[in-house]
């Protein structure tokens, strides 16, 4: 939570819950995920959620590094997640 | 598809819209859904908007909806929309930020202007299903007239079953104000939390500066940012 990379614009993960739902086909809100650049473990809906630019940014809320890119192009959604190490769907 | 069943003002810039829903399912207090307008030549938006009714309004779910200036779902609500009107909405969404009787408490809520909406969905299951956990509101509005569910808040605390709901005013009081009068900061969170221990669950729901703060400055005083969670809501988002 640094205050440095934040902004009245910034959202967290929960605003977009029902893009992720539509993606992953579970709710991620409460999925682990850990920074690829950091190493920050804690659940996706955490993170902190960037919808002014044409997709949706997820970035890591202690090192602000991006860690999931969505977009909707004419060719279908694109996912770009390097920033990501992993997230686990929880049973 | 929802059919809109009621629309109630609030405040000036706020209304609830009950929404009668042909398949509905229970939702956990603090859940969103999703609302998608489609216009005739294929462009669509979509706005994620927290529930403000408890799960135990059978068939219905009320969303309460701030104005936004150039916002492209709330100005169509406010402006367009009328009862009867069906609209295309998706959910319940979201597992983090919700709180339900059986997750215990003691109970730390705070918000700020419409970040009161999913709080409000907690407090209403709270009294329906008739709790007694220990459960504060610090509530963050600018003016009088902006306090969201005002007298419904007051009712509820009325019933003396451990709910307590203090207010500040940031930009003007009335005449005679008792509350507090300026914006949170960590003597206001020190006071709200006292009588709670040294441990209460917080739920913060506000604009992103004032989420912050107050999640900054609980920690500050103690509570384990573990215990915290926090829904940040911006122009876009809400």
């Amino acid at each position: 939570m640094k205050e440095s990379t934040t902004d009245d614009r910034t959202l967290d993960a929960n605003a977009v819950a029902g893009m992720l739902e539509t993606l992953f086909g579970a709710d991620m809100t409460v999925a682990d995920s850990k920074c690829a650049a950091c190493g920050r473990e804690g659940e996706v809906g955490t993170l902190l959620a960037y919808t002014m630019a044409p997709g949706v940014v997820l970035r890591c809320p202690a090192c602000s590094a991006v860690m999931l890119r969505m977009v909707e192009t004419p060719r279908g959604t694109l996912v770009e997640a390097k920033g990501l190490a992993f997230v686990r769907m929880n049973r | 598809m929802a059919t809109i069943k009621a629309i109630r003002d609030e405040t000036p810039r706020v209304r609830s819209y009950t929404l009668g829903l042909p398949s509905w399912t229970p939702h956990r207090p603090g859940q969103h859904y999703d609302v998608r307008l489609t216009a005739a030549d294929g462009y669509s938006v979509q706005r994620s908007y927290s529930i403000a009714s408890g799960p135990e309004t059978d068939g219905e779910i009320a969303l309460t909806v701030e104005r936004v200036v150039d916002g492209e779902v709330s100005p169509f609500l406010h402006d367009v929309a009328v009862v009867g009107d069906r609209i295309e909405v998706r959910g319940p969404i979201g597992g983090y930020f919700v709180w339900e009787a059986t997750l215990g408490g003691p109970l730390l809520l705070i918000a700020g202007g419409s970040g009161i909406v999913p709080l409000m969905a907690m407090i209403r299951h709270r009294a329906a299903t008739a709790s007694r956990i220990p459960t504060r509101l610090l509530y963050s509005s600018r003016a009088p007239e902006d306090i969201i569910y005002a007298n419904e808040l007051r009712d509820l605390e009325a019933r003396n079953d451990g709910l307590e709901v203090l207010h500040t005013l940031t930009r003007s009081q009335p005449a005679g104000w008792t509350g507090y009068a300026r914006r949170i900061d960590d003597a206001m969170l020190a006071e709200v939390r006292r009588p709670l221990g040294d441990a209460p669950l917080v739920y913060i729901c506000g604009p992103t500066p004032l989420v912050e703060g107050a999640a900054n400055g609980l920690v500050r005083i103690g509570v384990s940012a573990q215990r915290i969670r926090t829904e940040r809501f911006g122009p876009s988002g809400k």
